[in-house]
């Protein structure tokens, strides 16, 4: 009887103690293979793409930077896997990948019922459509009866149904996996219009084979907050993702910049002394080292030298900060105080 | 006691435990129980993991609206319907691609592998030429070169290149005018069916007449007399209840009218000529599998060139061709998947594409899409092995 009652608690043991692991698996994990795995697209200029060497550069890439930052206080230390738009949520779901941070939009679908946690919102967006030239169309109205480019597994095609039922014209979709195809389908005229979220058809009009033939017109159908992911079920490491893209955020409104902020280490504002982990709670709650924040402005910067450096006027898309200004400049990004 | 019984051993009945037949029914038994509880223990730790993540589970999903179009659809559909009619939406396009395949793979690879034993040496050759290219090359790039290569540079709707006012091509798509059944067209199928009918009692007929008497009958020309005049004159005599729907220049498209789109044209076309290749090979060596004194015999019988074919060595062949013929049917419904390469809306794009994508429940649209392809391939194997069984050699 004895015996019975030993195994019983030492099964019902190993069933907590594995439920407790699950809690702070990710980061035992990527601390143990000493690099971040992070999912970004398959190719989009400003967001996440890849030069011919291989080294991937964008905002959404950022993220993912400014995460192995304030782990391993090395912004270099993540392997990256492109995904498609259709296969994204799987590689996440199944461990594949440690975080996503692939343009995605946050709903209340994939929030509630993919197990997925939205850790923030890194770029507001709202879909668009672009047009050749040639077409004379002006507003989005004139499109009934067109036929509309769209990438597979996408809220785009939500939206885009929803548009035109709404407003009772027809439509053709020609749905493909990748955006290079959709590109190229609509560069060859295979559709009308090529329809996205408004910052990957300023990032896909460069790949045409004439940019300035193209036309994007002015109407947004749709409210996209484009955020990174992580996997439901582990607390500690959604909270890192979530507070990485908080620092960047924080150290833009503070004014600290990867060019300044070893100025700012002797700064008497509270504010940054606590950004910068020399008072406060520091990284004890997330479980981090303490220069966390630090670490994250000095290897990837804060978000305006960010979207400056990736979509913005340092870069061939040119995207005005508009919504994505921070709040007290009229935009929308805003994050909780670091106290 | 117990000593006496080991000294008087009785010859027997070994313990019910030795015995093979329990024996080996135990351990079958163990080996079910094992895999029984594997694939159970698989699917609770599924099931537990899903919901330890907060991934919903169902398919409650099937009776909800989908929200997105679809660019060809066999049945009605348009964003309100279900994620249960994309599931068929998906399922007929696949199914139209496979057989529409089959059909002009086994043409061509009849035509294909007679001609590549032709005496005629350029058709040989051709054919050899045509096999070994298109064999070799994947299927995935063939895909992709009529598509992106073949499809793709054609002229857009406003220039489209125009055959006899009736058919439009353009990088859309084949636009053609669909027919339009107006009241009475029901006689003339009507008719279709009896003279079908007609053509296969007249057969039987003259089969039996030459079995009885050796007079022979030109049944094929009766048969496409009666198959095709019936129904003609009924059209006629019903003063033509038919009209066409024909394809007009809208704003962007074409409107109207019936379109191949040509994604399903590169699948459709890749699809066929790659199996093609492969059952041209497999009637060719049907084909050289009967030996030539067949050939040889039917000619002293007196027979010409072509019946000797027809009525001599093709049933023979089939034997060996049937078999092989089976699979390749089967590899060609399979690769029917590869259409979410160029955006065939087949079930793959669809339903395994964009509804589990949009669904998230990855584990219950998988498992659909792979019993849909595991109850098609054993459709075809099934109905092949019929066939296979009926045409065997009956031995005398």
């Amino acid at each position: 009887m004895k015996k019975i009652h030993v195994i019983a608690s030492a099964v019902a043991l190993t069933a907590v103690m594995s439920s407790n692991a699950f809690a702070g698996a990710t980061l035992d994990g990527v601390k143990k293979k000493g690099f971040v795995q992070c999912g970004v697209s398959t190719g989009l200029p400003g967001f996440s793409s890849a030069d011919e060497k291989g080294n991937w550069s964008g905002l959404d890439v950022d993220v993912c930077r400014a995460v192995a930052a304030a782990v391993f206080g090395d912004a270099g230390k993540v392997k990256y896997t492109p995904l498609t738009a259709k296969e994204r949520f799987t590689a996440l779901q199944s461990g594949e990948i440690d975080m996503l941070s692939r343009n995605t939009t946050w709903t209340l679908t994939r929030d509630s019922s993919l197990g997925l946690n939205f850790a923030g919102v890194n770029y507001y967006d709202g879909q668009g459509f672009m047009v050749t030239k040639k077409l004379g169309v002006k507003s989005a109205l004139e499109l009934d009866g067109a036929s509309f480019c769209i990438q597979a597994g996408t809220t785009t095609e939500l939206n885009l149904a929803d548009y035109f039922r709404a407003n009772d014209m027809s439509y053709t979709p020609v749905t493909f996996d990748s955006s290079d195809e959709t590109v190229k389908a609509f560069d060859s005229g295979r559709c009308d219009a090529l329809t996205s979220d408004q910052s990957q058809l300023y990032a896909l009009r460069i790949k045409l084979g004439n940019p300035d033939g193209a036309l994007v017109l002015p109407e947004v159908i749709s409210k996209e907050p484009l955020g990174p992911v992580t996997a439901q079920g582990d607390e500690e490491w959604y909270k890192i993702v979530r507070w990485s893209l908080f620092a960047m955020l924080n150290a833009e409104e503070l004014g600290v910049s990867s060019a300044n902020v070893e100025q700012m280490m002797s700064s008497s504002d509270p504010n940054i002394r606590r950004l910068l982990g020399q008072e406060g709670i520091k990284g004890g709650g997330l479980g981090l080292a303490d220069d966390w924040a630090t670490n994250i402005i000095k290897q990837v910067g804060n978000y305006g030298e960010a979207f400056e450096r990736n979509v913005g006027q340092g870069s061939a898309l040119k995207i005005a900060r508009g919504q994505n200004a921070l709040w007290n400049k009229g935009g929308l990004q805003y994050a909780p105080p670091i106290r | 006691m117990a000593d006496e019984q080991r000294v008087v051993p009785e010859p027997a009945k070994a313990a019910f435990w030795r015995r093979p037949a329990v024996r080996s029914l135990f351990f079958q038994m163990l080996l079910i129980a094992g895999i029984v509880f594997f694939g159970y223990t698989i699917f609770q730790n599924t099931l537990h993991n899903m919901q330890q993540r907060g991934i919903s589970t169902g398919f409650g999903f099937l009776n909800s609206e989908a929200g997105f179009g679809i660019l060809m659809t066999l049945i009605p559909f348009d964003e309100t319907y279900t994620y249960g009619r994309t599931f068929l939406v998906g399922l007929l396009n696949t199914l139209l691609v496979a057989s529409l395949g089959i059909i002009f793979a086994t043409i061509i690879g009849f035509i294909m592998g007679v001609s590549r034993l032709s005496r005629n040496w350029i058709i040989s050759r051709l054919a050899t030429v045509y096999i070994e290219v298109f064999r070799n090359i994947p299927l995935l790039l063939q895909i992709m070169f009529w598509y992106f290569a073949v499809l793709r540079p054609l002229p857009g709707p406003r220039q489209s290149m125009i055959f006899n006012d009736t058919l439009f091509l353009n990088n859309r798509g084949l636009y053609m005018p669909s027919p339009i059944y107006e009241q009475g067209f029901w006689l003339v199928v009507v008719a279709l069916l009896v003279a079908i009918a007609a053509a296969v009692l007249v057969a039987r007929w003259a089969h039996q007449r030459q079995e009885a008497t050796g007079q022979p009958f030109h049944t094929v020309y009766a048969a496409i007399g009666l198959v095709l005049g019936l129904p003609l004159l009924t059209f006629l005599m019903m003063g033509s209840p038919l009209s066409w729907d024909m394809p007009v220049l809208q704003r962007f498209n074409m409107g109207g009218g019936m379109v191949v789109i040509p994604e399903l044209a590169a699948l459709l076309v890749a699809l066929s000529i790659y199996t093609g290749t492969f059952i041209a090979e497999a009637v060719r060596s049907g084909i050289l599998a009967v030996s030539h004194g067949q050939t040889e015999a039917a000619h002293a019988l007196g027979l010409r060139p072509g019946p000797t074919l027809r009525l001599v060595i093709i049933p023979q062949a089939l034997r060996v061709i049937i078999p092989q013929l089976t699979s390749q049917y089967l590899n060609l419904t399979k690769n029917s998947s590869l259409a979410t390469a160029i955006g065939y809306p087949d079930l793959v794009a669809v339903f395994a594409g964009t509804t589990l994508n949009q669904t998230g429940q990855a584990v219950e649209v998988i498992a659909m899409t792979m019993a849909v392809y595991l109850a098609i391939s054993l459709s075809i194997s099934l109905f092949m092995n019929w066939y296979n069984k009926r045409i065997q050699l009956v031995e005398r």
